[in-house]
């Protein structure tokens, strides 16, 4: 401070000192930083690479292929005379079809889509459009809070309560089924498709809003005929979420589906999905038989699965984006 | 400029709207006060004064987007052609489509130019599509931008610049053919050549309908309007034919604000 002080009395004989500072603790603070992010990417890849070389050897280990081929993983099989898909991995003869599993997923989560997006996407709506500022404020955190209940309550709720409800109110065949099941995760993924859902509807600019009411719209045209559609990427957004969190939960579907690799379409059956099987057996494999590595090809295939409808999704709401912004 | 014009009368107005006593109130703070304003038909009405005067809000309260405002309450009364449209039994919506708004920012929907421009047609309840066609290229034309999009209808209105995008709005707000037309500094975001376009085109549309529109640029005002008001502090200081406003305004303010002084 002094050095400055005289320097600058000194007049015309200063010369301003514009070197580089040796800054120690930026760069121990940049590194370390970079350090954790690189790590949690590493341990995540490290993750990828390990489930596909345990998956890996269903398509060429031998020991694998005495018990199951990849084919017969998805091809039915002939029995007595018809032909049948059968998940049954601990039998004299074991059985490895993926087929009734991947339809159980679908089943329960389509079942808790069809439940979860209008119900979220309407109090999403309310919430952004219609509710006073202090009843949004309450609501809010309200639903966001369910998504904090463990999936282990929301799988005993439906398990109890909600299979009792659905075999009252349906007459269901099986007491735990897909839409128990369905209904249970619609639990998980109404405060995930909400959240998204709403935020996406607030950041529509008042603009929009103004300018539609402007024209002459009652308050729901402006909503029906400019925000929503504003909003469509951003509500798109939320409901792929919801559908990860749907066909990746598992302790629901443990809980709720009732376990059974039946297939068929009918929603008051039983039914098993890729998660809740993985989940189930795999603590109970030998490591390294067949059955083991099955276990993991389902793992990667169900990653598979969603990555892809993430990344169709994701090329469809990009779309969308680029024609409400204008850019091609 | 000269004397002996000084007591010339000015013209008699044909009143298209008219506001007595009018207060407008965000919660406890009074925006504006007590204002009993003409506005004549075919005319260009300008309202400036300085920022926070209430001149904006005023304008809001001629086709009661007010009224989509939490917490914002007006008091006295607004006549359309002589009927209040503050009474009990009108509809804000119906009045909204009589009297458009054009806004300081343009803020075309995310949709296409034809879309943009059909809103209103559509929300109207106009389903036949040779119909539309026929009057979005008509509004088009109107706002002056046809020659520009008629090859582009059909894609987004974001696309557009900023003064298209602009003028993309005034198409929006003539398709439904309102009676009056309130203008909301719409020059503000323009450069100098889109501003000139601007105001040509308000001046043409003046044949068809009643203008009102808030500016801060004093030369804007002079060039574009028949008659100026000014506000200061929420309150109507003077209003008069531009002309005697920008040559001998009666109030010291008026003249203060006008030549620069403060403001």
């Amino acid at each position: 401070m002094s050095d400055a002080a005289s320097s600058k009395s000194s007049g015309a004989a200063r010369t301003l000192d514009l070197r580089r500072r040796p800054r120690r603790f930026e760069r121990i603070a940049e590194a370390a930083i970079v350090a954790v992010a690189l790590l949690s990417i590493v341990s995540v890849a490290l993750i990828l690479v390990f489930v596909g070389k345990e998956a890996l050897p269903v398509l060429y280990s031998s020991v694998v292929h005495e018990e199951v081929t990849p084919l017969a993983m998805i091809l039915p099989r002939e029995i007595n005379g018809h032909a049948a898909y059968l998940w049954q991995p601990v039998s004299e003869i074991p059985k490895y079809n993926i087929v009734p599993l991947f339809l159980g997923s679908l089943k329960v989560t389509v079942v808790a889509l069809l439940f979860a997006v209008p119900t979220s996407v309407a109090a999403a709506v309310y919430c952004a459009e219609y509710a006073s500022s202090r009843m949004r404020e309450f609501l809010k955190p309200a639903i966001e809070l369910m998504a904090g209940v463990p999936s282990v309550v929301a799988g005993f709720f439906a398990l109890v309560v909600l299979a009792s409800w659905i075999q009252r109110a349906f007459g269901t065949e099986h007491r735990l089924n897909a839409m128990v099941a369905g209904l249970g995760l619609a639990f998980a993924t109404c405060p995930v498709i909400f959240s998204v859902s709403e935020d996406a509807l607030r950041a529509v600019p008042q603009s929009y809003r103004t300018a539609a009411l402007a024209l002459g719209s009652t308050p729901t045209q402006a909503l029906l005929r400019v925000i929503l559609p504003a909003a469509l990427p951003g509500i798109g957004a939320g409901v792929m979420l919801g559908f990860g969190r749907a066909i990746g939960e598992t302790l629901i579907v443990v809980l709720a589906s009732g376990n059974a690799a039946l297939v068929d379409l009918n929603l008051g059956h039983s039914t098993r999905t890729v998660t809740a099987t993985i989940a189930q057996e795999l603590g109970e494999v030998v490591v390294g038989s067949a059955h083991y590595h099955v276990l993991f090809a389902l793992g990667a295939l169900l990653f598979l699965v969603t990555f892809v409808v993430n990344v169709i999704t994701e090329r469809a709401l990009h779309r969308s984006r680029q024609s409400l912004s204008g850019s091609k | 400029m000269t004397p002996q014009v000084r007591s010339t009368p000015e013209l008699p107005l044909v009143v298209k709207m008219r506001t007595r006593g009018l207060s407008v109130f965000y919660g406890e703070k009074q925006a504006v006060h007590e204002v009993d304003l003409e506005v004549g038909v075919n005319q260009v009405l300008a309202l400036i004064g300085p920022s926070g005067c209430g001149k904006s809000t005023f304008l809001r309260s001629l086709n009661r987007m007010n009224d989509t405002v939490d917490g914002v309450r007006v008091l006295g009364e607004v006549d359309l052609d002589g009927r209040p449209i503050y009474g009990p039994d009108v509809d804000p919506v119906v009045v909204r489509r009589h009297v458009g708004m054009v806004f300081q920012r343009s803020n075309p929907f995310p949709k296409s130019i034809f879309d943009n421009v059909a809103y209103g047609l559509r929300i109207a309840g106009m389903r036949d599509k040779a119909e539309l066609a026929l009057r979005v290229e008509k509004a088009l034309r109107h706002a002056a931008l046809w020659d520009e999009v008629k090859d582009r209808l059909f894609e987004s209105g974001l696309g557009l610049s900023g003064g298209q995008q602009q003028r993309l709005c005034i198409a929006r707000a003539l398709a439904v053919e309102p009676e009056v037309l309130l203008m909301d500094e719409p020059a503000s975001a323009l450069d100098p050549i889109a501003t000139a376009r601007l105001e040509d085109l308000i001046s043409e549309l003046r044949a068809e309908l009643t203008i009102v529109i808030v500016t801060h640029n004093m030369q804007q005002a002079a060039r574009v309007s028949q008659r100026t008001a000014f506000f200061y502090m929420g309150k109507l200081v003077e209003v008069g034919e531009t002309q005697r406003m920008f040559t001998r305004p009666k109030e010291q303010a008026t003249e203060d604000y006008i030549s620069g002084r403060f403001g």
